[in-house]
């Protein structure tokens, strides 16, 4: 197949086909990185920026790491968010990155839109690295990738996303993915976390955690920000973890053989119990690792894969 | 002086005159409506073809000036206005300073007199400042020159001060005009709040935001007996609020901008920040009700909120972008294309741009009447254009509509007899 994206600035932009030839990119990659030399040339001579706006040491780490072991130079760039402060705006910041000639820059950034921004602005490929509540397709992706591991599928499986969705970039693009690929997608959390017309992405809405994930497959856990705390959206941590919270009780609702997964970080006894976290069904660090994997795939293909590949 | 208008088809609600007329201008006044007027030593301007209105007027504008003259100024939104067959701007007091005293009045309508293109009609702040706080000397602003007031861009959200505003502008006959806007429920919101903010993932602002104030400021607006005027109407709820106050026998009265009428938050999917504005695109449904509220008489007046703003402040993430989109040289093909879509007649189309306005805020312009200031516009209605934002005489080309195509637009645009705009 060949892969005509020049971007990657979310999943809604992207069909089950090119998903699926993403995925079996990355598999051939994962093999890379439990080589004794962890290193292929394939993006020798090319310039990766990670631009990150917001502080995020596993994503940047896990994209610099993939960037790296394609032999890319990768050089990292932490800004500060935007604001309505005058000041330099987003595009003098990425006109002055472009100046350096990078092939990718990989964003994240505290504003929805704003990776569809720049790459409506710069000649360079634009990897989006999670832009404010809207996506984050190397997560979703990489979610994708570790169900398809642990299942052997994904088409036809249940996913119970629970949490705060309203403020989930990771959600919106794991609707899109999952549902895509054929697997049926519930969200649970408190009423103030579902925003209005999240079914319309292609998933079902819970009111309670046991809903959601009663025979599913998979349970995806999202973080809980604890600055959400006391402000209109929840009472407090303390409740939101009895109702919203998973414990080994309420996994057993769940099929006997499911998964669960998070987006890390974790907060142990929040979201999840440390027994759970620690348990048998975790796959979080399997997320992790996949990240790479999965990662390299998306830098390799808006680099141009298939030319190379035909080299 | 004299002008004779040959051959138009004069269109004047206030009269209910509808037909072919020739309209006869003495002195920047009008002097005479008949078919085949003979004025020997009159220039002629051949209108025949043409629709032959009263001037529009334009009663949410916001002209920047003073302070803010690199997104407009008095005289290139004027000279926008005439582009667009608008004779009459009333304008908005958020400027810098703001408008909440004599001396910024009559800087308005004195530069607006020596160097504008239309008439500029100054609404005062409600409060000094804009602050919320104390109230500004609505009587000396009324004697100079300004027609209602308004803390437009933020609501009055104190209760008792919006009260006493009311009570307080009653006293010397002027409206108030009410953003109304509930900002603890607007809570940092940037785009209407439903399945397309979801998906875009940025923070909605709920219909409940604008009905919630509405509802507040008609109650007191029946309380008082005053008259409130409420500006920029974007929701179900809120035009029918307005429909029931009247129904009540409440003193109250509205407008809805184009885009209201036009778009619905669907056209923000690419985030471009062309189509952010407060009170934001809303639903499908809600711009049925807002058509629905302009057909059957509830919404009195279509009012453009020209907002001029720098490409600065609009080429930024569409989060931080600033709120508003220019309006005044789209206004007509864009209220003309509702009688082209059957939701008005060409009377009650042309009657919003200008005699019911006129009416709102109690103006002398609006119509053709003998006696009259010479405030025309001649109309070619079928003309086919496209929207070229660079074309724009506004010094902002921040407009939803660029690249679209408008049928209508005005040719000759007459301010009190003399020319002010020609294509
Ligand atoms: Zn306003």
């Amino acid at each position: 197949m060949n892969f005509q994206h020049k971007h990657i600035l979310g999943i809604e932009h992207l069909s089950a086909e090119e998903l699926t030839f993403i995925l079996d990119t990355a598999d051939s990659f994962k093999e890379i990185n439990t080589r004794d030399i962890k290193k292929v040339p394939t993006l020798r001579g090319k310039t990766i920026v990670n631009l990150f706006f917001e502080a995020s040491t596993r994503t940047r780490t896990s994209f610099e790491v993939a960037g790296k072991r394609l032999s890319a130079d990768t050089i990292n760039i932490s800004a500060s968010g935007s604001s309505v402060v005058k000041g330099e705006t987003l595009e003098d910041t990425a006109k002055n990155i472009e100046a350096m000639h990078p092939d990718i820059i990989v964003m994240r950034h505290n504003a929805s839109g704003a990776c569809r921004y720049l790459a409506e602005r710069l000649d360079c490929s634009v990897v989006n690295a999670g832009d404010g509540m809207h996506e984050h397709p190397s997560q979703a992706l990489l979610d994708a990738f570790t169900i398809r591991q642990h299942k052997g599928k994904i088409a036809g499986l249940t996913v119970a996303i629970v949490g705060d969705i309203t403020h989930s970039r990771v959600v919106r693009s794991n609707i899109y993915c999952l549902s895509r690929l054929g697997a049926k997608v519930r969200l649970a959390g408190p009423g103030t976390m579902l925003p209005p017309g999240i079914e319309k992405l292609g998933c079902e809405v819970h009111r309670n955690l046991e809903d959601a994930i009663r025979d599913a497959d998979v349970v995806m856990m999202l973080r809980i920000q604890r600055e959400r705390q006391g402000a209109p959206l929840i009472p407090s941590v303390r409740e939101y973890s009895r109702y919203f919270g998973l414990n080994e009780d309420k996994l057993k609702l769940a099929k006997k053989d499911a998964i669960v997964m998070h987006p890390g970080p974790i907060n142990r006894g929040v979201e999840l119990s440390t027994a759970v976290a620690d348990g048998p069904q975790n796959v979080i660090l399997d997320q992790v690792e996949n990240g790479v994997a999965v990662r390299m795939a998306l830098l390799y293909l808006v680099a141009g894969g298939e030319q190379l590949q035909n080299d | 002086m004299k002008l004779l208008i040959k051959s138009g088809r004069v269109v004047d609600p206030v009269n209910k005159i509808d037909e072919k007329l020739d309209v006869l201008i003495v002195d920047g006044k009008i002097a005479e409506l008949a078919s085949n007027i003979d004025a020997g030593d009159a220039e002629v301007i051949n209108a025949a073809g043409l629709i032959v209105t009263p001037g529009l007027i334009d009663m949410h504008v916001h002209l920047r000036d003073p302070g803010l003259e690199y997104k407009e100024d008095i005289v290139s939104g004027t000279r926008a206005a005439a582009a667009g067959g608008v004779t009459s701007v009333v304008c908005m007091p958020n400027t810098s300073p703001v408008n909440d005293n004599l001396a910024i009045t009559r800087y308005i309508t004195s530069k607006a007199k020596e160097e504008g293109s239309a008439n500029v009609f100054p609404v005062g702040c409600i409060t000094k400042g804009l602050k919320g706080e104390v109230l500004a000397e609505m009587g000396e602003l009324k004697e100079g020159g300004c027609v209602g007031f308004s803390d437009d861009g933020l609501p009055v959200k104190d209760g008792e001060m919006m009260r006493r505003a009311l009570e307080y502008a009653n006293t010397f006959d002027a409206p108030i005009i009410s953003h109304a806007e509930d900002l603890t429920l607007v809570a940092g919101g940037c785009m209407n709040e439903g399945p397309v903010s979801t998906e875009l993932g940025l923070k909605g602002i709920p219909w409940a935001a604008e009905d919630a104030m509405t509802a507040r400021d008609i109650m007191l607006a029946e309380l008082t007996g005053a008259h409130l005027h409420v500006a920029h109407v974007s929701t179900r709820g809120s035009v029918e609020l307005v429909r029931q106050a009247k129904t009540r026998g409440v003193r109250v009265t509205c407008e809805a901008t184009p885009h209201h009428f036009m778009l619905t938050d669907e056209a923000v999917r690419n985030y471009d920040t062309n189509f952010k504005m407060n009170p934001p695109l809303r639903s499908a449904d809600d711009v049925a009700a807002v058509r629905a509220g302009l057909a059957d008489g509830t919404i009195d007046a279509i009012a453009t909120d020209h907002a001029p703003h720098h490409i600065d402040e609009k080429n930024v993430e569409f989060a931080i972008a600033m709120n508003g989109v220019v309006g005044l040289e789209t206004l007509l093909p864009l209220t003309l294309q509702l009688v082209g879509e059957k939701v008005l007649t060409l009377e009650q189309a042309i009657a919003l741009v200008t005699c019911r306005p006129a009416g709102v805020l109690g103006l002398e312009r609006g119509t053709l009447s003998v006696g009259a200031v010479a405030d025309i516009a001649l109309v070619n209605p079928n003309k086919e254009w496209t929207v070229d934002a660079q074309q724009l005489q506004s010094k902002s080309k921040n407009t939803s509509f660029d690249g679209q195509k408008m049928k209508g637009y005005a040719v000759r645009t007459l301010l009190a007899g003399q020319t002010v705009f020609e294509r």
